[in-house]
């Protein structure tokens, strides 16, 4: 038993690192946040070169065939430097449930442009009641058409197809179809853009059963969790190096106690969330019997963790952390709209609270 | 990243659950909620009965008894103890802090000496670190030692000495040398707490019990052979055992924490709260849920922080965050069953109302300490903001 990364793992991670601060440094973050869509070609087609577009796909569709934990790991540093557009609405949340529900023909359709760089996506899974519970979904296909509304699709400006959970199955319907209308919403997250989309009767290519959706969507969380993590251990490190510089009655700030155990807190924080992702990640990897239990405790956790990490981050920055021109704010509008999206964490308490405390359930675990 | 078990370490896991098998008491549960002080000779026979398996220390070196297991085997070990409702072993002090620290910084004829008989639980240690005058600010200690004639010649107080009423031996750290700055002039000796001149007298806690000593030292007699590491150097060896502590005592305690939120969830669903069981109560269902996921994290914090300490040798400042998270954790998990219980909560070991014998008043009380003791959580936090994140040393 090893809970460390492998030297592989080490090496992916370390890249990653390098290329996002290379390829989308903050001053980049910015630019792309006022633009439309978010979304940046010359940048596509780089993280398709490197193969993070294909990252967890099987080479037979142009992936590189890595597990979950490596593409946590990659998600992590796309978290630290923020990376806007839609890598994740894509290759994580689209690209997996592509790779969970389809069948060979479609894998080779949709997920061979997805790897190459050429093709962008997203999934629709909310709805007027902004529930995340699969059971509240109430848009249906008829004759292979959908009609009504889905709200919160991340990305779907910049998607080539829609991949919608409906009641009855998930379908992908291109984003260019007749009957499809998109229009964006002004979220807190001014990187990652929100938008709501009307289907009146949008032709629709059925991929697979709803309820078999779930693996997906688990690996979708707990990716996003990671990125979570990755902007926790950002918005630490930009606190700590702030109160190791700016000085007050003298001195360093951070060394005042007050200031000193908000950074201590952080750190506990970020790492106990991390422990958390990376187990989820594992589990899901292995296809562990607590793995979906393992995915609800590293999105509670992590929920709540990078909104605390961010309220102390800007604490500690005094005025200059409520200012427009420091990057925490960045950091914490992502963490708001992380917080919420695939269940906050009062969500999967409850969750959790199905799979662990239930009796039904715990006695169906040991049978 | 594999958290699969390897082979070696499936084998290790059968061997010792076929061991717990055949060998675990039957009668633990008469025991448990007893005071230590009855409950201690009971506890001393299981540790035996360990040591006589070769189980009482599974992570030392074979030479010293031990089986050399990793830590990973370590934490399996403590899994398996409680999986099988095992007891707790008696010299937890010896096994889990000052046994790795004589191992680290003894001599051979130390080793020899000592270490079997921690094993064996045929001595009982205790450990002489605070005093009134040095909790948080261990560093400036009083309690002195004057080398004369082969012996050192200790005077002082020690406080919050667990263990000092059973214990047999004390790893007690002494001013060795008033003249310098106070970290430097420190040592560590083992004190025989037989010789003449150490006095025992109880600390009464708010649970109650006597858990804690505070030990007088009058010109009491150590020989210069049980200077343990060198002498002035003290801070190191002390700081070794602190650090054993704050990394992986938690190991220790996880199967304790999983015992007891498996058991509120139990309760949860005979216990009615407005009307229906409390595991159907909004608020109470989330907040067992809470308790489940963060025990669950302490678990996964703690493999992490083996995983890293097998790769650089030894426990390092971060293992504060373990002793940070579990020890508010325990805090909010016995609030938890506080309200989970209401007023039943309230009712102590003996009375014939009380739940579970008692165990939930003792733990409420008992947790206030766990943010105290072994280093209190602001101390944990500025060793996290100094010696983890390099902040400015604040104290």
């Amino acid at each position: 038993m090893q809970f460390g990364l492998n030297e592989s793992q080490e090496f992916l991670r370390g890249s990653a690192r390098k290329f996002f601060a290379g390829e989308c440094p903050i001053a980049e973050v910015r630019r792309l946040m006022e633009t439309d869509t978010g979304f940046d070609a010359k940048l596509w087609v780089k993280l398709a070169e490197q193969g993070y577009t294909g990252i967890i796909f099987p080479e037979e569709f142009g992936g590189v065939g890595f597990g979950v934990v490596e593409l946590i790991l990659l998600m992590e540093e796309a978290g630290r430097a923020l990376v806007p557009g839609p890598f994740f609405s894509t290759v994580v949340l689209a690209g997996s449930v592509l790779d969970s529900l389809a069948s060979r023909d479609q894998k080779k359709k949709y997920l061979g442009p997805i790897c190459r760089g050429e093709a962008r996506s997203t999934v629709a899974f909310l709805e007027v009641g902004g529930s995340w519970d699969p059971n509240d979904v109430r848009l249906t296909a008829v004759n292979g058409k959908l009609r009504g509304e889905k709200r919160f699709v991340s990305d779907a400006a910049a998607a080539h197809w829609i991949i919608v959970v409906a009641q009855n199955g998930v379908f992908l319907v291109d984003a260019k179809a007749p009957g499809i209308r998109i229009q964006p919403m002004l979220g807190m997250d001014l990187t990652r853009k929100l938008y709501s989309v009307q289907f009146d009767d949008a032709p629709a290519e059925k991929l697979g059963e709803t309820a078999n959706s779930s693996r997906a969507l688990d690996i979708a969380t707990t990716a996003l969790a990671a990125e979570m993590v990755g902007g926790m251990q950002r918005t630490l490190d930009i606190t700590v190096e702030y109160a190791k510089t700016r000085k007050q009655f003298g001195k360093p700030i951070g060394i005042f106690q007050a200031v000193q155990h908000q950074c201590a807190d952080m750190y506990l924080e970020t790492e106990s969330s991390r422990s958390a992702v990376y187990y989820a990640a594992w589990a899901l990897q292995q296809h562990a019997p607590d793995a979906a239990a393992a995915v609800s405790i590293a999105k509670l956790y992590t929920s709540d963790a990078s909104r605390t990490v961010g309220n102390r981050g800007i604490q500690v920055h005094g005025g200059m952390g409520f200012t427009w021109e420091n990057d925490l704010h960045l950091y914490y509008r992502r963490a708001k709209a992380s917080e919420t999206a695939f269940g906050d964490a009062t969500f999967h308490r409850e969750r959790l609270a199905r799979l662990a405390i239930d009796a039904e359930a715990v006695s169906a675990q040991k049978a | 990243m594999d958290l699969n078990l390897t082979p070696d370490e499936v084998a290790f896991r059968d061997e010792f659950r076929a061991w717990l098998k055949k060998n675990v008491p039957k009668d633990w549960n008469e025991w448990r909620g007893k005071p230590l002080e009855e409950s201690f000779p009971y506890l001393r026979a299981w540790q035996r009965k360990l040591y006589e398996g070769g189980w009482a220390a599974v992570s030392w070196p074979k030479e010293y008894g031990g089986r050399s297991a990793t830590l990973m085997q370590l934490a399996i070990f403590w899994e398996e103890m409680a999986g099988a409702e095992a007891p707790p072993m008696a010299n937890n002090l010896g096994l889990g802090l000052i046994g790795p620290t004589i191992i680290a910084y003894g001599t051979d004829a130390q080793k020899k000496r000592f270490i079997p008989k921690i094993l064996s639980a045929e001595e009982i240690w205790c450990q002489g670190f605070s005093e009134p005058n040095a909790g948080s600010d261990l560093a400036a200690l009083q309690t002195e030692a004057r080398l004369v004639d082969g012996h050192y010649v200790v005077n002082g107080q020690k406080v919050w000495t667990s263990y000092g009423w059973v214990g047999d031996w004390c790893e007690l750290v002494v001013r060795t040398d008033p003249a310098v700055a106070k970290h430097k002039g420190l040592t560590v000796l083992l004190v025989d707490m037989k010789s003449p001149g150490v006095e025992v007298r109880p600390l009464r806690q708010m649970t109650g019990e006597s858990e804690f000593n505070e030990i007088f030292f009058r010109d009491v007699r150590v020989p210069e052979r049980n200077v343990l590491g060198k002498v002035n150097d003290g801070w190191n060896v002390a700081i070794s055992t602190l650090m054993h502590e704050r990394g992986a005592y938690g190991a220790r305690l996880l199967p304790i924490f999983k015992r007891n939120v498996n058991r509120l969830i139990e309760l949860s669903r005979t216990i009615q709260r407005n009307g229906r069981p409390a595991a159907e109560d909004p608020i109470l269902r989330q907040k067992l849920a809470q308790c489940c996921a963060e025990v669950e994290i302490m678990r996964l914090n703690q493999l992490r922080a083996f995983s890293r300490i097998t790769a650089t040798g030894a426990p390092g400042p971060e293992g504060s965050i373990q002793k940070l998270f579990w020890s508010e954790l325990n805090q909010r998990l016995q609030q938890l069953a506080q309200e989970m219980l209401g007023s039943y909560g309230q009712l102590l070991s003996g009375d014939s109302h009380a739940v579970d014998e008692g165990i939930w008043s003792y733990g409420y009380l008992r947790s206030r300490g766990n943010t105290i003791e072994a280093g209190t959580s602001e101390v944990q936090r500025n060793i996290i903001g100094h010696f983890v994140l390099g902040l400015p040393r604040s104290y």
